[in-house]
């Protein structure tokens, strides 16, 4: 993945939110959200353009932002990252909805490829706003990329992580939205200077409209989840007592003994085969990269 | 003081000799409340007679005596209540996950909530399926199945990522059926993605200003409200929604009754034509899994681990073993101390939390931090010298051999013998 010659080819908007410590609670860039960042820059060097819609007038949320701008460091060129922040008008801005702000913006601002992190980690964090602004420009959404392996003019190829650990190569057309996964790699650290001389531009005149939905919810602290209790459906108090007192241990086991090595690998491929872990292609693609690795 | 209770049916099978259960209930029992409410037991019919003759009253329930009574009870346990919604009122549609092609236990949490969704008005829960090969339905808690495998079958092949495709098809679903609700669990790339695309096309199609929007991260569902985890924090309490993204331990699964899970056929060709056509822009192509080095792979999600312990003679052995198996590697605690493998290998409750659908332990004994530390894996395969140790108990399948030999063996059987892989330090070792 390198950065284009051409800049002015493919334009690339990362949508930042504010984050907040997992631990410590403290206000600062959000992780998700960083590593998007981190992915534009490594795609499209300092012409990455960053996008907010949130209270124009909001100091902390201004730092937030400036934390985002200060990632513009060991680029080719040093152009100072700009924002675009959409002033939401409404007297609480958390009441206005930012996704057709966004969306109007977004289909003006003829960007191509537009990175965000998968959920945000204030507010509603639902995860639904690159989806709603997917439908709304009628573009294509993907959700866990790990990483960005290539852009070409019509179409983007990208890693999407999968569970434990595996990854599904997909092609995308552009222009489109790419949800980031938190195993994507890591954000540069966010340095003074660069947030200094990162500019912040406001972007009036947007029509907001209110968030009605949100209204009609409760906001609460978040309580801790029950945890679920092992119960034993069981009309007998013995049973019960069993179950309660029993050390945990798989029963029904299957013990081989008295077999040759040759026998137990035989054993233990069937198992493997019959439980689907080891497949036939497996092995010989292990075996082909093992040629090209002789050759 | 308790209170003296009859089980009037249990009395008209006892008084009925030719009632078929007559046999389980008239047997003379050995313990009954009288009728003034004291508990009398017959010590006469209780027991067994022990080997040198004496009659011996077991209380400890060591040794299972064969009384019908309790074998009743045992297969009422086991038989659940059989449901049968013959005409809803209207339906409740859940998308289990179905990793690997079965129920996990996310999608049997679904399926609970969707009963408790469901159970209050007479709806019916419908799975929606795009893998026709799915078993225990039933017992999750499913009234109907629809199974939109049937016209796929070209567009996504087994497996393959098309969440435009599969959006396509239930779209038609919400526009033949309207369900009340619309149940995901909430994982990426899987439900949490799909419901996400169906509630944001919904939120437009509904249009007029903007339609209702999905609650995800629900974790519980009570009186009519929904708890859902936002970020900062926070819960949002509202409303139960259209579509719902539930998280793991949402609700209890079923656990009491058996539905009857009926395939329902819904004419979901038109859109397998649309498919053919070429009609829905998915403006996406799966281009097929990556092949991931094991040995990159974080330990705690690796999907397929080979650990080695005290009982490995043959380390070159062990990681050719690892190699040939794409496994990644672990180690116990003993194998990282004496320098054989590194820190960050080590499995157990000091170590990694480790979650492998397979995990291959070979010479390890099982101390209980290594049990712990493997307590989330599905399967798990010892091979070990000693037949009594704790890991033999605890696997699924135990295997009683050498484990350097086992290993040899097995790369040889699958036709890459070590001696191929190394074969100049081989010959040295053998000239010498």
């Amino acid at each position: 993945m390198m950065p284009r010659d051409d800049a002015n080819a493919l334009s690339v908007i990362a949508l930042v939110s504010s984050g907040r410590h997992p631990v410590s609670g403290r206000a600062g860039r959000a992780r998700e959200d960083a590593r998007a960042v981190e992915m534009g820059l490594a795609l499209a060097g300092s012409a990455l353009k960053l996008a907010h819609a949130g209270a124009a007038d909001d100091g902390a949320l201004r730092e937030c932002l400036e934390a985002y701008l200060g990632m513009f460091h060991g680029l080719e060129d040093d152009r100072p990252g700009e924002l675009s922040l959409l002033a939401l008008k409404s007297e609480d801005a958390s009441a206005d909805d930012a996704v057709p702000a966004l969306a109007r913006w977004l289909a003006d601002s003829g960007a191509q490829l537009v990175l965000t992190g998968q959920r945000a980690e204030c507010g509603e964090g639902s995860g639904m706003l690159p989806y709603l602004l997917a439908e709304r420009l009628g573009w294509a959404v993907v959700t866990g990329i790990a990483a960005i392996e290539q852009v070409d003019d019509d179409k983007a190829t990208l890693l999407q992580a999968l569970p434990q650990g595996q990854r599904r190569r997909l092609e995308v057309s552009l222009p489109c939205l790419i949800a980031v996964d938190a195993v994507a790699p890591a954000p540069r650290q966010s340095a003074f200077g660069p947030s200094r001389r990162g500019r912040i531009s406001i972007v009036d005149g947007v029509e907001a409209s209110p968030d009605l939905p949100r209204g009609a919810w409760q906001f609460q602290p978040a309580r801790a989840r029950p945890k679920r209790l092992k119960v034993v459906k069981s009309t007998n108090a013995r049973d019960r007592f069993k179950a309660a007192a029993a050390k945990s241990s798989a029963s029904g086991g299957q013990v081989l003994t008295d077999l040759t090595p040759d026998q137990a690998a035989d054993k233990l491929i069937g198992y493997l085969r019959k439980e689907k872990i080891l497949r036939e292609e497996k092995v010989l693609t292990s075996v082909e990269e093992k040629t090209n690795a002789d050759q | 003081m308790s209170i003296r209770r009859i089980d009037p049916h249990a009395e008209r099978i006892r008084r009925n000799r030719l009632h078929p259960r007559h046999h389980e209930f008239a047997r003379p029992a050995w313990r009954w409340t009288s009728a003034d409410g004291v508990t009398r037991i017959n010590p006469h019919v209780l027991g067994a007679i022990g080997p040198n003759g004496v009659k011996r009253i077991d209380r400890s329930g060591a040794s299972v005596e064969p009384s019908s009574v309790s074998a009743s009870q045992v297969s009422a346990e086991l038989t659940r209540r059989q449901v049968v919604i013959a005409e809803p009122a209207g339906y409740v549609l859940v998308v289990p996950e179905l990793a690997e092609g079965r129920l996990s236990d996310h999608d049997r949490d679904l399926f609970g909530l969707a009963r408790q969704l469901a159970d209050e008005h007479q709806l019916a829960v419908t799975a929606v399926t795009f893998d026709s090969a799915v078993n225990g339905l039933e017992e999750a808690g499913a009234d109907r199945w629809l199974d939109l495998s049937v016209g796929f079958e070209e567009s996504a092949e087994n497996g393959a990522y098309c969440p435009e495709v599969r959006l396509a098809g239930l779209e038609r679903i919400e526009a033949a059926l309207a369900p009340a609700h619309w149940l995901f669990a909430d994982t990426f790339p899987g439900g949490g993605d799909l419901g996400r695309r169906l509630a944001a096309r919904l939120s437009i199609l509904s249009d007029g200003a903007e339609g209702e929007r999905a609650a995800t991260r629900v974790w519980q569902v009570a009186d009519g409200k929904s708890l859902s985890r936002a970020g900062d924090r926070q819960d949002i309490q509202r409303d139960v929604p259209r579509v719902l993204l539930a998280l793991p331990e949402c609700a209890e699964p079923i656990s009491e009754t058996l539905h009857e899970a009926r395939p329902m056929t819904l004419d979901v060709s038109m859109v397998a034509l649309d498919i053919d056509a070429g009609l829905i822009d998915t403006g996406l192509i799966d281009r097929g899994r990556v092949a991931v080095d094991p040995q990159q792979i974080p330990l705690a999600q690796a999907p397929f681990i080979l650990s080695a312990g005290r009982g490995i003679g043959d380390w070159e052995g062990y990681h050719h073993a690892a190699r040939v198996l794409g496994a990644s590697e672990g180690a116990s605690r003993v194998a990282v101390d004496d320098g054989n493998m590194a820190r960050t290998r080590q499995v157990g409750a000091t170590g990694t939390f480790v979650s492998a659908s397979c995990y291959i332990a070979v010479g390890i004994s099982g101390a209980v931090q290594h049990l712990q530390g493997i307590a989330k894996c599905q399967r798990v395969i010892a091979i070990n010298s000693d037949p009594s140790c704790d890991m033999v108990k605890r696997a699924d399948l135990a295997i009683i051999a050498d484990g350097d030999a086992v290993l040899a063996a097995l790369c040889e059987r699958l036709g890459q013998p070590r001696a191929a892989d190394e074969p100049r330090e081989e010959l040295l070792h053998d000239a010498a």
